[in-house]
């Protein structure tokens, strides 16, 4: 996974309520596909008109905010299906965190173990970082600092955000959960040996 | 002190405290399918580690294959690969795989229950959304990523961070026409697509009781379109009778124990929830989706509202237009939401002599070999050929359009599927959400109609 510490972009506003993984990347990108190449593909329903050419209303598109790595998002970001594709695509076109009111949870849960940070922050807040960028979509920049949990605006202000320990360490170092959770071998042995004396109708009808 | 179910589940299945609200989580079954599964196999064995517990892992393809009469792996050829990927790694680590054509063989969700791999008590997961669906069996069922999957097949746990609990519970007396899945279209509407988000929901009441097990899986299957990655219903006697004889349900002895066990799952009288809602049946009338969420629905006597102008615009329907008579051009009924023996008995049960309208390509997709066998041995099949409807081979289908099939752009479909999203059943198709009996009356209608009009 990539390590995340800080990063300091333009935010760019997508503020629609419900943006589904379906729209962030189309299933059939992803028969077939591995980890890397989806970047061309995310919001392709959106980001590009029908003769190929780009979209000019899709906020991504605009000079200002082309390949920035901070998107302001709304409501429900990350809804529905649960393809990990869905954050290898936003990777894939540069984006490292999404600032939004709340996820879908499959969703942020792939953020996690990929290294896109997922801050949740209340809809006035990102409207608020919105505007300030809006104003002059030049010069704002917004910082998100994950070590010292806080998304500064273009104007100063200082926002704290909650973020998971466990998550953000893992984050900030780039852990692996495999690795961390065969740290606990032992436990799941004897657990697992615990359980099957315990049910074993749950083990044997499989075995 | 009083528990609820998903507390005991999830107590019991607990390795491993992580510290602030996070638990290493034992997981019971572990299910993969073609779109991910090989890849989830081949990246642990790349990165040095080992199938933890493959009689655990149940495989079987149903994304990315073709559902064309007659169809094998190659029928989709992008399919191809990764069916034959899923044959590959499964077959070096000891995995089962329901082949295509092979009893067992059927959408993820489908086959899981039919074959009594899901069992009351147990924890489950897969790398698909829908997994809630087998939470109707009385287990806590949830949807992974495929990071998280690649985990869950390493070490047969997962980090999780406990959800907070949620009961919705309905009342009262089903009116004619409504469906598990009008139940469960109408909760979404009323509480909201992120109403479920951070929870796990426990469906309960005198009417969900009332529903057959092929009916809970189609109201927990919609669970995550409320937001929340668990569903479930308390197992009782319908459960373990649906239960009883399955291909990997216990047997004997085991049987008995199993059953001394399942009986303690139910919540407790008196257990608390983080939330509770009561849903009043009488409230309930066939519903039908008009927008490009699951949330945007409205009975069949509705009108479309205003507000969701992107979501008009992209449907093709204007504000207080009444919704009953706008023309359908494709109807499918399959997918894990509604594919079961008894939504095909429903969806049959309107035809009564019709033909499907002229205009209108209608697909019946079974969601499981032996749902198909069964219902070709009731004759099922002939009465939808008769109609004019197309009988197809079990997978995902049209839910998905994975697989080389989607609805043309453009084209209107009533669909018995889970998600209305722009472009889900294929660039620019407008998908309408509905029961079986509703799709199949709209087949019949060339347009969407009161299914208690047609019966």
């Amino acid at each position: 996974m990539d390590s995340f510490t800080s990063i300091t972009a333009t935010a760019v506003p997508f503020l629609r309520k419900n943006v589904d993984t379906d729209v962030i990347i189309p299933i059939q990108r992803l028969v077939g596909s591995g980890r890397t190449g989806l970047g061309p593909y995310a919001f392709e329903r959106m980001r590009y008109l029908a003769d190929g050419s780009d979209n000019p209303d899709f906020p991504l598109n605009r000079a200002e905010y082309k390949g920035s790595k901070l998107l302001l998002a709304d409501e429900n970001f990350g809804c529905g299906s649960s393809r990990e594709g869905a954050v290898w695509a936003l990777m894939g076109m540069g984006v490292r965190c999404v600032i939004a009111p709340s996820f879908g949870d499959i969703f942020f849960a792939n953020c996690f173990q990929n290294g896109l940070l997922p801050v949740r922050l209340p809809i006035e807040v990102i409207r608020q970082i919105a505007e300030e960028t809006e104003a002059s979509p030049g010069n704002a920049r917004t910082t998100v600092d994950l070590e010292q949990r806080v998304v500064i605006t273009p104007t100063g202000a200082k926002i704290p955000f909650e973020v998971d320990t466990r998550k953000r360490d893992a984050m900030l170092h780039g852990l692996d959960d495999i690795a961390l959770t065969k740290r606990h071998a032992e436990a799941i042995a004897a657990w697992r040996a615990g359980d099957r004396a315990a049910r074993p109708w749950a083990w044997d009808s499989v075995a | 002190m009083a528990k609820t179910m998903f507390d005991k589940i999830w107590d019991s299945r607990v390795v491993a405290d992580l510290g602030d609200g996070w638990s290493l989580l034992y997981l019971d079954r572990v299910l993969i399918h073609d779109l991910s599964g090989g890849r989830a196999i081949r990246e642990i064995l790349d990165a040095g580690h080992t199938v933890a517990e493959p009689r655990k892992v149940f495989a079987v393809p149903d994304h990315a294959v073709s559902s064309q009469p007659g169809r094998d792996s190659t029928t989709f050829a992008k399919g191809k690969p990764l069916v034959a990927s899923l044959r590959e790694t499964t077959a070096a680590t000891g995995v089962r795989l329901f082949d295509l054509g092979r009893r067992g063989h059927g959408i993820v969700h489908v086959m899981a229950p039919e074959l009594g791999i899901v069992l009351p008590g147990l924890t489950l997961a897969c790398g698909d959304s829908h997994t809630c669906t087998n939470g109707a069996m009385g287990c806590m069922a949830f949807g992974i990523g495929s990071s998280e999957l690649g985990h869950a097949l390493a070490t047969q746990t997962l980090p999780q961070r406990r959800p907070r609990s949620m009961r919705i519970r309905f009342e009262g007396k089903r009116p004619p026409g409504v469906t598990a899945k009008d139940m469960i279209l109408h909760a979404i509407g009323h509480l909201g697509t992120a109403a479920g988000t951070g929870y796990a929901i426990e469906y309960a009441g005198g009417a969900v009781e009332a529903l057959e097990i092929e009916e809970r899986l189609t109201l927990c299957n919609l669970s995550i379109e409320m937001g929340a990655r668990t569903g479930m219903v308390a197992p009782d006697e319908k459960t373990y009778a649906y239960l009883k004889g399955r291909d990997f349900s216990p047997k004997g002895a085991a049987w008995e124990a199993a059953l001394a066990d399942w009986k303690r799952v139910p919540s407790d009288p008196g257990a608390r929830f983080d939330a509770d809602h009561l849903i009043r049946m009488e409230d309930i009338a066939p519903q039908i989706t008009w927008g490009t969420s699951p949330g945007q629905v409205a009975p069949i006597t509705g009108f479309v509202p205003e507000g969701d102008a992107a979501a008009l615009q992209y449907m093709g329907l204007e504000p207080g237009q009444k919704l009953a008579g706008t023309r359908v051009d494709w109807v499918f009924i399959g997918s894990c939401t509604n594919s079961r023996l008894s939504d095909l008995r429903a969806a049959a049960e309107v035809i009564g002599g019709r033909r499907v309208a002229p205009h209108v390509t209608a697909w019946v997709v079974p969601g499981s070999e032996v749902v198909k066998q069964e219902a070709e041995a009731e004759g099922l099949h002939t009465r939808f050929l008769e109609a004019g409807f197309e009988w197809r081979e079990p997978g995902c289908a049209l839910c998905v359009a994975a697989n080389g099939e989607a609805v043309p752009a453009g084209q209107r479909c009533v669909s018995t599927s889970n998600r209305n999203f722009v472009g889900r059943q294929g660039t620019g198709a407008r998908t309408h959400l509905a029961s079986p009996a509703m799709a199949a009356a709209a087949a019949l209608a060339g347009a969407l109609v009161d299914v208690r009009e047609m019966v």
